[in-house]
Formats: structure tokens, sequence, C-alpha cells
């Protein structure tokens, strides 16, 4: 391997990291209010996000990539293959954030809530000033718990196409026979990637076990 | 927009996919076994004396949760042939499903495992059971009720998790589906359905997963 092959696999990887972040942004984004509505107090809200975590929760990524990205090419959207796979991530990350928050947010006591409550908070002011500062530290190992795994995830956008650090991966293989150095390297640099953010997560979850009570 | 949503080849492909149905199932036991055993052996050596092994569990663990399936899918199919092992995909991905399923299952089991109060061992070596026997009756078992939930969670992933094994045409849903688009061009439609399947298998394995666990796993009323 020379210095092209290692600048095509760097190249991959931006893209890995570049979907990622977009996906994790846009996720997070579409997410809160998922978490919301599920634990808000209206059944319709509360069950329509649940069969929408559920259908997320039910199915491999790999089909809710396919579906998204051949269903926007079906309604007449001729995306790029960036876009439509930044969506398909950011459906699934909504879904999945939206159930670690809902998690987080039922785990603030609910003596924090009945508080805000006596002292005349409206819903709004409740949930931005008391409920979620507490669910957000409740929540973090999760969250980057999930980040990881959507990090990962992204390697699946190969499947339609996607060149990302999976995909040069491949190609790269197939070009000059050495699959398994070529697949090394893609692991160590996912592991380089991920080991760091999976062991600050695993810091945080200590924190908060010892902090809690 | 001349595409036409046609849901004919999925209506005469559905023999073969629900044959494929069968293979994601088989493909899912089979690392679901294979995990299990994985699991336990490795929680057996990741509390050994001999701290090279202790390492090179923890090391396993952490290298499997933090690189990509489709990574290490490609990288087992690779090296097998190299290690002299020829296997077909379909065990290919078998053993890549229960490596791993089973650097999860390490975790699982060893929260259960530290669950099991000290007590309760140094009681059972008391009354002379030999360590083999205190691991299996006094640790295990009351260690597989406690982790029962995440195992079973982790079982259903792991099912969803067979469709990448289509990247080594393994033999399940995927792949099967991905043959009725490449000759129909049917892209929505396949995958739409197939999608479907896969929420009806998941949602089975979580009825079979708490079936066993009110039948064989719930504590008797006292």
């Amino acid at each position: 391997m020379g210095t092209g092959e290692y600048l095509f696999l760097f190249r991959g990887l931006q893209w890995t990291l570049a979907l990622s972040a977009v996906a994790f942004a846009c996720g997070a984004l579409s997410g809160l209010p998922i978490a919301l509505a599920r634990t808000s107090p209206w059944p319709v809200l509360q069950r329509l996000t649940a069969g929408y975590i559920a259908l997320f929760q039910g199915t491999p990524l790999l089909m809710q990539l396919f579906v998204t990205y051949y269903g926007l090419a079906l309604l007449g959207l001729s995306l790029d293959a960036w876009v439509a796979v930044a969506i398909g991530f950011t459906l699934h990350a909504s879904a999945y954030l939206g159930e670690i928050w809902r998690g987080a947010i039922e785990a603030v006591p609910s003596g924090q809530s009945e508080a805000a409550k006596a002292l005349n908070l409206g819903y709004a002011s409740r949930m931005v000033d008391v409920v979620l500062p507490q669910a957000l530290r409740i929540s973090l190992p999760a969250t980057i718990g999930f980040l990881v795994q959507l990090i990962k995830g992204t390697s699946l956008a190969a499947f339609v196409g996607f060149t990302e650090l999976a995909r040069s991966g491949s190609q790269l293989s197939n070009q000059i026979f050495k699959p398994l150095l070529v697949f090394g390297i893609v692991g160590a640099l996912y592991f380089a990637i991920c080991w760091p953010l999976s062991l600050y997560g695993a810091r945080l979850e200590r924190r908060l076990a010892g902090t809690a009570r | 927009m001349n595409y036409k949503i046609d849901f004919t080849p999925v209506i005469e492909g559905f023999p073969s996919l629900l044959m494929g149905c069968l293979g994601t199932l088989g493909l899912a036991l089979g690392g679901m076994v294979l995990a299990v055993i994985v699991g336990i052996g490795g929680v057996m050596l990741r509390d050994s004396r001999s701290r090279p092994l202790r390492w090179g569990v923890i090391g396993f663990v952490e290298l499997i949760r933090n690189t990509p399936f489709l990574v290490q899918i490609y990288f087992i199919f690779f090296a097998l042939p190299l290690a002299g092992v020829r296997l077909d995909p379909t065990p290919t991905a078998i053993i890549a499903l229960g490596i791993n399923g089973g650097a999860y299952a390490i975790e699982i089991i060893r929260g259960g495992v530290q669950s099991i109060g000290k007590g309760q061992v140094e009681a059972g070596l008391a009354l002379g059971l030999r360590k083999g026997q205190v691991f299996r009756l006094i640790v295990l078992k009351p260690a597989l009720r406690a982790i029962f939930p995440s195992l079973a969670s982790q079982f259903i992933l792991l099912t969803l998790t067979t469709s990448i094994a289509a990247a080594i045409s393994a033999y399940e849903l995927t792949s099967v589906a991905q043959r009725i688009e490449s000759d129909t061009f049917k892209s929505f439609e396949v995958y739409g359905t197939i999608t479907l399947l896969y929420l009806a298998m998941s949602w089975l394995l979580m009825n079979a997963f708490n079936l066993i666990r009110s039948r064989y796993l719930s504590y008797p009323v006292r």
C-alpha cells in the first residue's frame, strides 16, 4: 500500500465522518420532538411516536436505508446519493435518539415537574428549564453509545453505492488483492474513531452512577 | 415520471422470500447459539487468573464493539480461507454473527455474573461443590434470570444484523430480495415488503423470548 492508497481510504473516512455528523445532528434535531411527543400527555402523539420508534427498532438499518433511498426516487426526487443516504440515517437516528431521550425524560424524578407545576411554570418552561437539563445529563452515556453505533452503521451506505470508508475499503481490496491488509486498516480506522467515544461514554456512565442518589 | 408501482414480482417471488425468512432465522439462531458459547467462554477467561487471557478478552470485546459488522464479516470472509478453512458464505456468516454477538454477550453475561453475591459462591465452595458446579448451579442459572431481557434484545438486534450477511451473499432474506430486485428493478416494492417481513420476524422473536421468560425463568411465587 502506497500513499495513494492511504489517501483513497482517508477520503472515504472523511465521508464517513461527514455522514455521521450530519445524521447525528439532524437526528438529534428531529429526535427531541419525538421524545417530547412520546412523553407528552396526549395519547395520540404517544401512540404515533411509539409506533414510529417500534418500526425503526424492529427492522434492519439496511432496509431503512434501502426503503428511503428507493422511496425518495419513487417520489420523483432525483436527489444526490449523499442526500438520500443522509435522510435515511437521519430518520434512523431520530427514532433511536427519541427512544433514548424518552427514557431519560422519564428518569427525571416526577417531583421535579410537579414542583415546576406548583410554581406555575408552563409546559415550555417546565421542560426547557427543569426537566430537559437533567434528562440531558442522564442520557449522555446512552447518547454517546448510540453515536458509536451510528458511525459503525454508516458503513451500510456502501450497499447503495455511497463511497464512504467501508466501500473505499472494498474497492481498494478489489484493486490490490490484499483484503486482509485493507480491511484490517479500515477496521483500525473505525476503531480509532469509535473507541475513544466508547471510553468517554463509559467514564460518564461511571461518574453518573457515582453521583446519583 | 414513468415508474409504475408494481407488486407482481413480489407476489411471484413470495415463496422464495418466505424461504429467505427461514434462511434469516437460521442464521440468527446459529449466531445466537455461537454467541452464547463465545459469551460464556469469554466470561470464564475474562475472570481467569492469567493476565494475558484477561487482557485478550478485554481487547476482543473492545475491538468487536468498536468496528462495523460489515468490516468484520468481510475480514472473516477473506481470513478463513487463508487459515485453511474453506466454508460456504452461509456458515461463514454464522461464524461472523457468533463472534460479533459473542462480544456483546460477554459484557451482558459478565454483568449478570457480577450480580451474584460473593457470599453465595463461597457458600457453594464451603458445601464442597467443585468450581465447575458452583459456576453452573450457583452463578450461571440465577445470572441467566437477571440478564435474560438484555440478552433477548441483543438477540433481536443480531437477527436484524443478519441482513448485512447479504454482503458475502449468504443465504438469507436480503440476498433473496436483492436477486429479485436485480431481475425486475422493482426496488421499492421488494425492499418495502421484506422490511415488513423483518418487522414480523422481530415481533415473533420478541414474543417467543417473552414466553420463554415467563415459562422457565420467572421465579415461582413464594
